[in-house]
């Protein structure tokens, strides 16, 4: 199918850009256009103005800020996959690249476009609330600061009003000595995920520590399991404790089935996932 | 309808154009300039059968508008030989049975092409990975596979050859 037609704007700069979105009701962002272009395609998108955010490169960034790293608007996937700054304190991130999508898409896709579709099968979603990252959302003339739990609302819902755009992603650098994990099982490698399990935490004096959990693929967002995260800290880590812990947790999930995948079968993926990434969590904390 | 004016070059060439906003990339190639080398399997980013390269990156032409295009430079499956003259990878295609009914290939040449580009010696993991995103349902991948560990070597030979003419 073909998209509806609608008036297209391209602005130079974030200024102009936040100025169309307050101006015009009914307007999208086009970022990579990799969620857009295909909903509108299938016209289950019909904006009636596009704004390309594709000149904006100022937005076009991975910096280190501190103890934090941001990164902007127009930073493509694939620049993030080959950034060593997020290779060196987020390896979480450029290892769990390799399971989303491929490369034509990751060339123009954005990770901020990425979190503001909001797809329950995605994985940044869940690593971004286990990174405890900051998302800063601006509108013509203020902005605020959303914490990433408080992001995703729904399938396809995020907290993004309208007239909001996120501009930036703030990511706090793990300390020193963090493991972390990531398991996906998906239809093919580069799919969305069927279920996706990422995990960060510490282990100070054999005794495990600040552990974040979170799963995509399991519920209409992605979730962090606090219970699991909370029956976990204090312990020392085994494999039993691993396992009990996954079942328990795997109770609490109503995860949706689909055609290709049922929910039960999502619920046994999380099982046997959990315990795996958190052993290689533990593996890879010092 | 409304129209928007660009300019960009394909193949080398120039053009210019005035395209309605909602004009996909892969259409505007298609219809507009005639280039139908560049194929159309699902229009929603899954296939890969529209990827080109645009400055030297694969990209799927259907979940690109035409306007975004402006000021690029664009290669389609056309761009890649020389005349008459194959590109090596194509040469490769031909060589090792890469193709069957050929709607894949002109995507599985840019997702080569891109690889190649920046990697002259991949591993068959490496070049697997290249394709993920490009289905084929005729050859069973093995031979595009083998296609393009041949074309990495034909590569290597003619840049080797470059740089001992040149030195
Ligand atoms: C074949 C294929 C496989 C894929 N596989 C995966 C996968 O395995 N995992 C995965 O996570 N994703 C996958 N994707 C999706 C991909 O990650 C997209 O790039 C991403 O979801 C959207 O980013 P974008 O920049 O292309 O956003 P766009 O498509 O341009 O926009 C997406 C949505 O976000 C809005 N938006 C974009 N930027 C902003 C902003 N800065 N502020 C506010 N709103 C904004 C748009 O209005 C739109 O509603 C796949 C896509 C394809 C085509
Ligand atoms: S036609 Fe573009 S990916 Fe299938
Ligand atoms: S050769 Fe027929 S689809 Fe690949």
């Amino acid at each position: 199918m073909k998209p509806a037609p609608f008036d297209y704007h391209r602005p130079e700069d974030l200024q102009s850009a936040l100025s169309l979105l307050g101006t015009h009701t009914d307007a999208s962002i086009i970022a990579g256009g990799q969620s857009l272009v295909p909903m509108m395609n299938y016209r289950l998108a019909q904006p009636e103005h596009l704004i390309d955010i594709n000149r904006l490169s100022e937005l076009d960034y991975i910096r280190e800020d501190g103890d934090q790293i941001t990164i902007g608007a127009l930073a493509r996937h694939d620049a993030i996959h080959a950034s060593e700054l997020i290779a060196e304190h987020m390896p979480l991130i450029s290892h769990a690249y390799e399971w989303i999508a491929h490369k034509a898409v990751r060339n123009r896709g954005t990770l901020c476009g990425n979190l503001c579709h909001a797809d329950p099968a995605s994985e940044m979603p869940a690593i971004i609330q286990v990174l405890e990252a900051t998302l800063i959302l601006a509108r013509n003339g203020s902005s605020r600061e959303v914490p990433a739990k408080e992001f995703f609302v729904g399938t396809y819902d995020t907290v993004c009003e309208e007239d909001e755009m996120l501009v930036e992603l703030r990511i706090p650098k793990p300390t020193a000595g963090t493991g972390w994990g990531f398991e996906e099982v998906s239809m093919r490698k580069g799919d969305f995920a069927w279920a996706a399990v990422v995990c960060l935490l510490r282990v100070e004096n054999g005794r495990l520590d600040d552990v974040r959990v979170a799963v995509s693929g399991a519920a209409e967002i992605a979730l962090r399991l606090p219970d699991l995260e909370v029956a976990l800290a204090g312990q020392a880590p085994s494999s039993d404790i691993f396992e009990n812990a996954a079942t328990k947790a795997v109770d609490a999930l109503a995860p949706v089935g689909s055609a290709t995948v049922s929910a039960d079968y999502k619920r046994d993926l999380v099982r046997a996932l959990l315990p795996r990434v958190l052993s290689a969590a533990t593996a890879r904390a010092s | 309808m409304n129209t928007t004016a660009i300019e960009l070059e394909v193949n080398g060439r120039k053009h210019s154009a005035n395209v309605p906003p909602r004009k996909l990339l892969s259409d505007f190639i298609r219809q507009d300039l005639a280039l139908p080398g560049t194929h159309v399997g699902c229009e929603h980013g899954v296939c890969g059968a529209c990827t080109i390269l645009m400055d030297g990156k694969a990209v799927r032409a259907c979940l690109m508008f035409a306007v975004q295009a402006d000021g690029a430079s664009l290669t389609t499956v056309e761009g890649l030989s020389k005349a008459e003259e194959l590109h090596p990878i194509q040469h490769a295609f031909w060589e090792e049975h890469g193709l069957q009914c050929g709607f894949c290939t002109p995507g599985m040449l840019a997702a080569a092409h891109e690889l190649l580009s920046e990697n002259t010696d991949p591993t068959d993991e490496e070049i697997r990975e290249a394709i993920s995103g490009n289905l084929c349902r005729c050859t069973g991948y093995e031979y595009i596979i083998d296609a393009i560990r041949t074309a990495a070597k034909k590569l290597r030979v003619t840049q080797a050859s470059d740089a001992s003419q040149n030195a």
